[in-house]
């Protein structure tokens, strides 16, 4: 397709959804309408631009993607061993980017915690809705953020009220079916977490079958003073997959978010995370990992925004990238003027296990405050020689001496998992993939 | 079980082991004392089998076998454990994982069945006894955090745990306070055994007044320039390394 003709396919798709969606509110249709204006006129990221150096949208844009036409065949419950999913646990079910209330289960829920989706809580027309969708998200100024904004229609709605400390994880699940026509879908989800309360989200992202799909996923969460939480992103696409993903926090005094991104599949890849620490002592912590295998290209943005004093933050991101993949690595920190006694610390650790993989890393720090502690680091490089040879001396073979130190290399993210039972499915994952065998209390 | 014969190695252009000979026979503990840069961890990483060394002459013989045409993990799993200076940390995997990993390599190829989780956990927790090491640690990431003395602990439980016939301790006192220092020693002390010989590495004499060996050899310039009983340690300590530096010292 053409620029234009690329355009004008998502306006299309635009019209189309928006003439099917009159039992939404009309601020709704407001927002959705600024947004596609947005669109229209920042277009897909030219190539080359500043923020989309390493990563061509090319492949996403020239294909004229449909919104799906229901479920298509049946999801069993398999999916949720793909998607790491502990099935004790509450969960919302997407496929195809529309609510699944057959595969949902909303039994766990403590009273007063909202969770649902987005069309069903747009329907009723829950006030927060209004107050908060497209707060945190720049539509205006994010290509991807806009065309979501532009095209959303379902995804998780979760509200937990003030002072509720949640002890289990909720976990909200986007799959991705491949049916005759490449597919789109634009899951839109809202976090809101009252004063005081603690809550874990675990969004899994996971592809079936091996056909070509592009799901643009954008979260917004707000947490209010003194809240903690616990955030995953865990995105298991299918080979052909095409994902971006955007999170996009914002915390209040004292908060603390703890954010794990980790990349699994998909064959191109973008994922921003942004949190803007919008209140005094608020702190996050974001742990990313992310394995590339073929010619697979995953592009990692992260933005840090200290916006008041004594924010803290603490970024370690990992990447294992083998065959002729590509990892790219952009971890962005602004300190503001005000933001006195910041402390950010951002590391970024890349293993290229090929002579073909590519890493491309880039730490942007941009201070305005003059009392801070900043620091970054950034490697690229083989394995250890050191390592390997300490290993090899009690008795380890050369192979299997190297894929326990990048098994090793992995799980040091994986580690930080703080839902039991989501690490060790990631363990067991990780295990697999580099060829080691599955042992219980490591 | 091992002989040393006319030993030359150079790192780059440079010789750093210039003609070792050295004998060690089973249940024999000999100390390698010696200034910095004189050769010591040389020796040692070549018995290991690092990389990066180049050997110019001489031969080792391990148990009648040609130890220099063996891989470091063959080494290892013959029996030839070294205790690192300075020990690798390994982020993502713990102690308990990698050795296990390690045990597990070994008895493979000794022809012994490979250990599960629950035999493996009950030797660790005997083992770690030994080292007076607390069980914490064994499940944290390898090394990442460990204090020095830590670390060296860790190193005398994996040797408990490979249970090897040649222990080579590469300057397992460095770093160490008295405390530790006493720990170790009496880790070592304990792994002691008619069938399995030890070359202790050490710059100071105060790590022999705990592992007590039946040999001493002085290290100077790539060569060993003079061998005793123990009584060798105290000279040294009272005399420094200086007298041993004019040539004709080593032929006394």
């Amino acid at each position: 397709m053409e620029a234009l003709e690329r355009m004008e396919h998502y306006r299309s798709l635009f019209r189309q959804s928006y003439d099917d969606a009159g039992a939404f509110p009309s601020w709704f249709g407001r927002l959705r309408e600024s947004a596609i204006e947005s669109f229209t006129r920042l277009g897909f990221p030219a190539p080359g631009s500043e923020e989309w150096k390493y990563t061509s949208v090319d492949p996403i844009a020239s294909v004229p993607f449909v919104h799906a036409n229901g479920e298509g065949k049946a999801v069993t419950g398999d999916i949720f061993a793909a998607a790491f999913v502990d099935e004790a646990c509450a969960r919302l079910v997407f496929v195809n980017g529309a609510y699944s209330a057959r595969l949902s289960s909303l039994s766990e829920l403590p009273a007063g915690v909202r969770v649902a989706g987005l069309r069903a809580a747009l329907a009723a027309n829950d006030p927060v809705l209004e107050m908060r969708l497209g707060r945190a998200a720049r539509f205006r100024e994010q290509p991807f953020v806009a065309l979501n904004t532009a095209l959303m229609e379902d995804g998780a709605v979760v509200l937990v009220p003030e002072g509720c400390r949640m002890a289990a994880p909720i976990y909200l699940v986007f799959v991705s079916l491949a049916q005759e026509q490449p597919l789109q879908s634009q899951p839109r989800n809202l976090v809101v977490l009252g004063a005081g309360s603690e809550a874990a989200i675990v969004e899994c992202y996971v592809g079936i079958e091996a056909g070509n799909y592009f799901t643009n996923a954008v979260t917004e969460l707000f947490a209010a003073e003194d809240a903690v939480v616990d955030y995953y992103r865990i995105q298991r696409e299918a080979a052909r997959g095409f994902h971006v993903g955007a999170l996009e926090a914002r915390l209040s005094d004292r908060c603390s978010l703890t954010a794990h991104a980790i990349t699994l599949g998909g064959s191109l890849v973008r994922n921003d995370l942004r949190v803007v620490l919008d209140g005094e002592g608020a702190e996050c912590v974001l742990n990313g990992l992310y394995l590339a295998d073929g010619d697979r290209h995953v592009d990692n943005h992260t933005e840090i925004e200290h916006a008041k004093p004594r924010t803290r933050s603490l970024e370690l991101y990992k990447g294992v990238l083998s065959g002729s993949a590509r990892g790219v690595f952009n971890g962005k920190i602004i300190v503001h003027k005000d933001a006195q006694k910041t402390d950010a610390r951002q590391t970024n650790k890349n293993l290229l296990l090929s002579d073909r993989a590519v890493a491309n890393s880039k730490p942007q720090l941009e201070i305005y405050a003059d009392d801070v502690k900043c620091s970054h680091g950034s490697t690229i490089g083989q394995l250890d020689r050191d390592a390997l040879f300490y290993l090899r001396s009690r008795g380890l073979a050369p192979d299997d001496a190297r894929s326990l130190l990048s098994y090793a290399f992995a799980r040091d993210v994986v580690g930080r998992v703080k839902i039991p039972a989501l690490k060790e499915r990631l363990d067991d994952y990780l295990a697999i993939c580099f060829d080691r065998k599955r042992e219980p209390g490591r | 079980m091992l002989e040393i014969k006319n030993l030359r190695v150079k790192v780059g252009e440079k010789e750093i082991l210039r003609g070792i000979n050295l004998t060690v026979a089973a249940g024999e503990v000999h100390a390698i004392m010696g200034p910095n840069g004189s050769g010591k961890s040389t020796l040692a990483h070549v018995l290991a089998g690092r990389e990066n060394y180049q050997v110019t002459a001489g031969e080792v013989r391990y148990n009648g076998k040609d130890l220099l045409a063996m891989s470091p993990e063959q080494r290892a799993r013959d029996g030839v454990f070294l205790a690192f200076q300075y020990p690798v940390e390994i982020p993502g995997v713990s102690t308990t994982y990698f050795l296990k990993a390690a045990l597990n390599a070994v008895r493979k190829h000794r022809g012994q069945e490979e250990l599960d989780a629950m035999d493996f956990l009950t030797l660790i927790k005997e083992k770690i006894n030994l080292v007076e090491m607390d069980q914490v640690l064994i499940n944290r990431p390898l090394n990442e955090g460990f204090s020095g003395g830590e670390k060296k602990r860790n190193e005398i439980l994996q040797m408990a745990v490979l249970d090897p016939r040649l222990a080579i301790l590469d300057e397992t006192d460095s770093g160490l306070d008295i405390d530790a220092l006493r720990i170790v020693a009496g880790g070592v002390n304990a792994l002691r055994r008619p069938d399995r010989s030890m070359l202790v590495i050490t710059h100071y004499q105060r790590l022999l007044n705990y592992i007590v060996p039946d040999f001493i050899h002085v290290l100077f310039d790539g060569r060993i320039v003079k061998s005793g009983a123990k009584e060798l340690a105290l000279e040294l300590e009272s005399k420094g390394y200086d007298w041993l530096k004019s040539p004709a010292a080593g032929l006394s």
